[in-house]
């Protein structure tokens, strides 16, 4: 048995053994980073998965940049303002090809062959996006924000989340918006991806015995 | 130790060179070049908050108004429910289930002393009618408070007037109250009363959204910008931006009945309803690739042969 081959398969029953078997088995390099894909992965709706990821890297790196400027910066300054635009138009851009990515991921049911969990996780992505994109309108410190927590308030109460999520204490927003769901988002996309290299890109319907042959 | 139950099946067929991290650079630059160019031909809606200073010099008399409904109780505030007040059978359900008042009240707020009496109270140097109408409502019995109030909130109602004239003991000191906090309101003083209490640092807006939310200067404010709940609002954006699109399915049952009919049950409990609706509807979009019927729409309506397509011309379905 050769060093390489036994890594995903070394018995042990070390935590750390584990871990890294259940880590590195399913992921080794050259399907972390695989320089060819299967000859069917030629469409468009393949690029808005990272163009996903791209609009995400551009809201955290806005988001981190108005956030060393506090919450009011942007009401006065000039280059505040634009950096919240670029804020609120790389989530614009975000949502639209999140949208996308998933009607494109149900039309090819990219759920087949043990890719369940990769479409759970981006659903879950979906979800708390939806979230952190919820608090960030709540923390505009402007109009919009009075208005959409003044309205929220009636939903979330209603349902008793409100007890513990309270719209109208801005704080509150705040922190859960630059700090843990912001975290959230990051964690469950970085799974999401992970899932997708581990397994591969779904093969077309009819063809999920692998071999890629006609019969 | 057991074998691993679900080997990871690999691609086999035929492959072709792909460059992920090339492709990742690319879209990053794409996307911020996309980014930097919406930025700078439309820039980012800013609309400035409203005050309760701008409230009250805007709308006397819905400010007025609402700061008497405080004091009798009936302001959307007052009478909420859960988590503000308790009030025994508030709160709105889905079927029998109530989870607003099973979460109960972790917000306390007593509307009449938070936004009226307490600001009234912090005035510096108050006029003697103040102090009089202050002590006289402190002295009184809830139910006699409540019965000035009413009939003060009856009377502005009916002449639309910024303080009602005729007997003076029908609406006790309520009058003297209500003027004078518009008084404080108008300067800007009963802004920072409300919101602060007695924090210096303030970062919850309870209060203050709470106060404003019982006019209707900021629902009027709202509608003009079709941000009403009624008008897709939640889905809508201040100005001509795009908006949260993503809330489409959630605003759209506020838009046909029974949601949007506050007479039926469930339009009174719409937003528990909905609510409900929508964990639900997420739930099932989790659960899609369990789902038989719904797991099974992409075969029946193959537009996948489109997207793979390339694919299918050189490779025919198996077993075809
Ligand atoms: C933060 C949001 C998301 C990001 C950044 C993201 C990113 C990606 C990327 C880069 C891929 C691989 C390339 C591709 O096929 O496009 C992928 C695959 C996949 N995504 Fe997402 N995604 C997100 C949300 C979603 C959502 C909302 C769904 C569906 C509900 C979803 C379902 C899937 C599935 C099933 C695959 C596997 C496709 C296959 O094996 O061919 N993703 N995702």
């Amino acid at each position: 048995m050769s060093t390489t081959k036994s890594v995903g398969q070394t018995p042990s029953t070390l935590w750390t053994a584990r871990l890294r078997n259940k880590f590195f088995g399913g992921l080794p390099p050259e399907r972390l980073l695989p320089d060819k894909q299967p000859a069917y992965v030629a469409s468009w709706i393949y690029v808005f998965g990272v163009l996903t990821i791209a609009s995400l890297l551009i809201i955290i790196a806005s988001g981190v940049w108005l956030s060393f400027e506090g919450p009011l910066w942007w009401h006065t300054s000039n280059v505040g303002h634009f950096v919240n635009s670029i804020h609120f138009w790389s989530v614009q851009l975000f949502f639209f090809s999140m949208a996308i990515h998933l009607w494109g991921k149900f039309w090819m049911s990219a759920w087949r062959g043990g890719r369940s969990r990769t479409w759970m996780t981006g659903v879950l992505a979906f979800l708390a996006s939806i979230g952190t994109a919820f608090t960030g309108y709540l923390v505009q410190t402007n109009f919009d924000s009075q208005w959409i927590a003044s309205e929220a308030k009636d939903g979330l109460n209603s349902v008793g989340i409100g007890a513990w999520f309270n719209v109208l204490n801005v704080g509150q927003a705040l922190l859960l918006h630059v700090a843990a769901l912001p975290l959230i988002v990051g964690l469950i996309t970085i799974i999401h991806v992970l899932q997708v290299r581990r397994r591969g890109v779904v093969p077309p319907v009819g063809f999920e015995d692998s071999s890629g042959d006609a019969a | 130790m057991k074998s691993r139950s679900r080997e990871i099946v690999q691609w086999q067929g035929p492959s072709k060179r792909y460059d992920i991290v090339k492709e990742f650079v690319v879209a990053l630059t794409v996307v911020a070049i996309l980014t930097l160019a919406l930025s700078a031909l439309f820039s980012s809606p800013d609309e400035p908050s409203l005050t309760i200073k701008s409230w009250a010099n805007t709308s006397s008399e819905d400010f007025v108004l609402a700061a008497a409904t405080e004091l009798d109780g009936s302001s959307p505030s007052a009478s909420y429910g859960p988590p503000y007040v308790a009030i025994p059978g508030s709160g709105q359900k889905i079927g029998p289930v109530n989870l607003q008042a099973l979460a109960g009240v972790r917000t306390p707020v007593n509307s009449a002393n938070a936004f009226v009496i307490d600001p009234l109270r912090a005035w510096p140097n108050p006029s003697s009618s103040l102090t009089f109408a202050l002590g006289a409502w402190a002295r009184a019995s809830p139910d006699q408070q409540q019965q000035w109030a009413s009939a003060y909130v009856q009377a502005l109602g009916e002449t639309k007037q910024l303080k009602a004239t005729g007997a003076a003991d029908k609406y006790g000191p309520v009058p003297e109250l209500t003027s004078s906090l518009l008084v404080m309101a108008k300067s800007g003083a009963l802004d920072g009363v409300v919101a602060l209490g007695s924090n210096f640092y303030q970062t919850n807006y309870t209060h203050s959204l709470l106060f404003m939310g019982d006019g209707t200067y900021l629902e009027d404010a709202a509608v003009k910008q079709n941000l009403g709940g009624d008008q897709s609002g939640m889905m809508n954006e201040t100005g001509s931006y795009p908006g949260q699109a993503w809330l489409w399915l959630y605003t759209f049952w506020y838009q046909i009945p029974p949601f949007s009919n506050e007479a039926t049950t469930i339009g009174a409990n719409a937003d528990a309803v909905v609510w409900g609706i929508m964990m639900l509807l997420s739930l099932l979009l989790l659960l899609v690739p369990f789902l038989p019927g719904i797991r099974s729409i992409p075969r029946w309506i193959p537009l996948y042969r489109i997207i793979w397509r390339q694919w299918y011309r050189n490779h025919p379905m198996p077993g075809k």
